[in-house]
């Protein structure tokens, strides 16, 4: 369990980590999500204790993480793979990490087994292609064979085998009961492997969600509509108190209606439908409109871009959690 | 904490948690240094140059016979010239020891794994002290025994063969441990390799342009001290040529007090400061 409080960590003016508190329960995939620049690395590096924060703390199993004796074997961290001595092999790499944990040397073999690098124990580190690098760069963190794993954004660079390996792994390892906290700026890869989302964005908490929470309050659906009666349509949904959004390619969007129902009242009118389906806005889309006022590099809009309200949840629905917590946090 | 770690419903790990200390640090400075390239390349060059050196100047002197003049001086201060070249050597092995580690990232690695800054540096200090210590010592040994038998001198005392050899050893490994600490401060391995070797032959430059009368005070304080000057002093005044500087043991005193000084900053910086 990673517990942080009112963690703040100041570059000069600019506030890099903004009052974060949340915690990581064990047994469960945590995705730590966030666009560039939100902090997301800063707030790892405050965790392990490499980053002094400016205030707040942060406790491992009630611990600081320099009072931990043999930290290797409580968490284990990938932060950036390439932190390893290129001159130095694999195996020395991982062994000088071992005997300051007082880990038996036989364990380094089984990690480099584990990861698959067995074949390359003795080649020099800096010869390992990126992704030979993090699968080091995990067996550091297995070493200990630790109850918290930790992974700053292990996908990135990768190639589809080698994420597929990453996201089979980290399963693995939650199965087993570990607690594991993975940072990334993709929400669809959180999708497929995390069980909690913990969203930030300038340093600041922006949600604190199960996944299936986030899933059912940001992924807006509605139905499509095309017709070559646009027009009437368009009255007729009016009369029955729904709103109809047209869109650039000339479909028309209904939110909270179903298609039976829609349907039907075509129908009943005599117009001609040409399209009817239920729809469903990306997570994607959902993050993103999450972030949009904490996104730090902004591209601008290209002409023809979504505007930014399309995915704003359904009316109904409420505010959504994150946006009370914006303040709080 | 002498039980594994234990929650009820989740990960407990079969590997138990022992409570490492500095021996285990040790033990994992240990496998650094050795486990890498510049550390035996580094030492390697020192001990060419350190005995190449050191025996040419002897086969020199020989060479030149009755003309030398040696008389009843001993012929260990000889091995300066090998051990001055060989210094530079060994202050790179220092600075390399712990910027390596800053310029690499593995630094990051290393304090997660042993989030003491404390044990970590000591670790590093003393591993290396000892390793440059060793070397050093039997290098300068043989030099001087070596020296000794092919050059027709005075027989050196007991206490000039200590200095000439153990003496040289801890100065050395002094000089490294200071290099170590810059490098520990400065964080960078060009930066800090240059100010050492600044360090090392800057004042013995800049005194040769004191032609001033008004700052040949200066000019004496920075010849008696650089620290050359310090090492030629390690094998007694008549190596020295006189004057107030440094003599005998004092120079191996200084050195290791201002590296244990050095040592103190970068453990303040490597305390305070992000990594």
């Amino acid at each position: 369990m990673i517990e942080l409080e009112g963690l703040t960590k100041r570059f000069g003016t600019k506030v890099a980590v903004d009052h974060l508190s949340f915690t990581v329960r064990p047994g469960v995939v945590t995705g730590f999500l966030g666009p560039n620049g939100a902090g997301k690395s800063t707030t790892m590096r405050m965790m392990l204790d490499l980053d002094n924060p400016t205030s707040g703390t942060v406790r491992i199993d009630g611990r600081h993480y320099r009072d931990l004796d043999e930290p290797l074997k409580y968490i284990g961290a990938l932060l950036d793979a390439k932190a390893m001595h290129g001159g130095r092999s694999a195996y020395n790499n991982l062994l000088c990490l071992a005997q300051s944990n007082r880990i038996a040397e036989r364990r380094v073999g089984e990690v480099l087994e584990l990861v698959g690098l067995t074949p390359v124990a003795r080649k020099k580190s800096k010869s390992f292609s990126m992704g030979m690098g993090q699968r080091l760069g995990i067996a550091s963190a297995l070493l200990g064979d630790p109850e918290i794993l930790m992974f700053d954004e292990p996908v990135n660079g990768l190639d589809p085998e080698g994420i597929h390996w990453i996201r089979n792994l980290m399963k693995t390892l939650a199965q087993e009961g570990r607690t594991i906290f993975v940072s990334s700026h993709l929400m669809s890869e959180m999708a497929l492997t995390a069980d909690h989302l913990i969203v930030i964005g300038q340093g600041k908490l922006l949600a604190d969600t199960s996944m299936a929470d986030f899933i059912h309050k940001n992924s807006r659906s509605y139905v499509r509509l095309r017709s070559p009666q646009q027009e009437q349509l368009r009255d007729v949904l009016h009369a029955a108190g729904m709103t109809a959004v047209e869109t650039a390619g000339g479909t028309l969007e209904v939110d909270g209606a179903s298609t039976e129902r829609l349907g039907e009242l075509a129908a009943e009118h005599r117009i001609v439908l040409h399209e009817l389906s239920a729809q469903r806005a990306s997570l994607e889309e959902a993050f993103m409109q999450m972030t949009a006022g904490a996104v730090e590099y902004h591209a601008h809009l290209a002409p023809g871009a979504p505007p930014p309200d399309a995915a704003a949840p359904p009316a109904g629905h409420g505010a959504p959690q994150w946006a009370a917590r914006d303040k709080g946090a | 904490m002498s039980t594994p770690y234990q929650q009820p419903g989740s990960y407990a790990s079969p590997i138990p948690v022992r409570g490492a200390h500095l021996g285990d640090a040790l033990a994992s400075e240990w496998t650094k240094i050795r486990s890498v390239r510049s550390t035996i390349w580094t030492l390697s060059v020192m001990i060419v140059l350190v005995l190449g050196i050191g025996l040419a100047v002897a086969a020199l002197v020989s060479a030149a016979g009755e003309s030398a003049e040696l008389g009843d001086e001993s012929v260990l201060a000889m091995g300066f010239f090998g051990i001055l070249p060989g210094s530079i050597c060994v202050m790179t092995l220092g600075v390399l020891t712990i910027s390596s580690e800053y310029g690499t990232g593995m630094i990051r690695t290393t304090l997660t794994a042993c989030p003491s800054r404390g044990r970590v540096l000591t670790a590093k200090a003393a591993v290396f002290f000892l390793l440059v210590f060793a070397i050093t010592t039997v290098t300068a040994g043989l030099v001087a025994v070596m020296q000794n038998a092919m050059v027709e001198a005075g027989e050196p005392t007991g206490d000039e063969w200590l200095r000439a050899t153990v003496g040289v050893g801890l100065y050395v490994a002094s000089l490294g441990l200071l290099s170590l600490a810059v490098g520990g401060m400065l964080r960078h391995s060009a930066g800090a390799i240059t100010t050492m070797i600044g360090l090392m032959l800057l004042p013995l430059v800049a005194a040769m342009f004191m032609f001033s009368e008004s700052l040949q005070d200066v000019q004496e304080f920075l010849l008696e001290w650089a620290i050359p000057s310090q090492l030629i002093g390690i094998y007694g005044e008549a190596a020295a040529g006189g004057g107030s500087g440094p003599i005998g043991w004092e120079p191996v005193g200084i050195m290791l007090g201002l590296s244990l000084v050095a040592l103190g900053g970068a453990y303040a910086t490597m305390s305070s400061r992000d990594v």
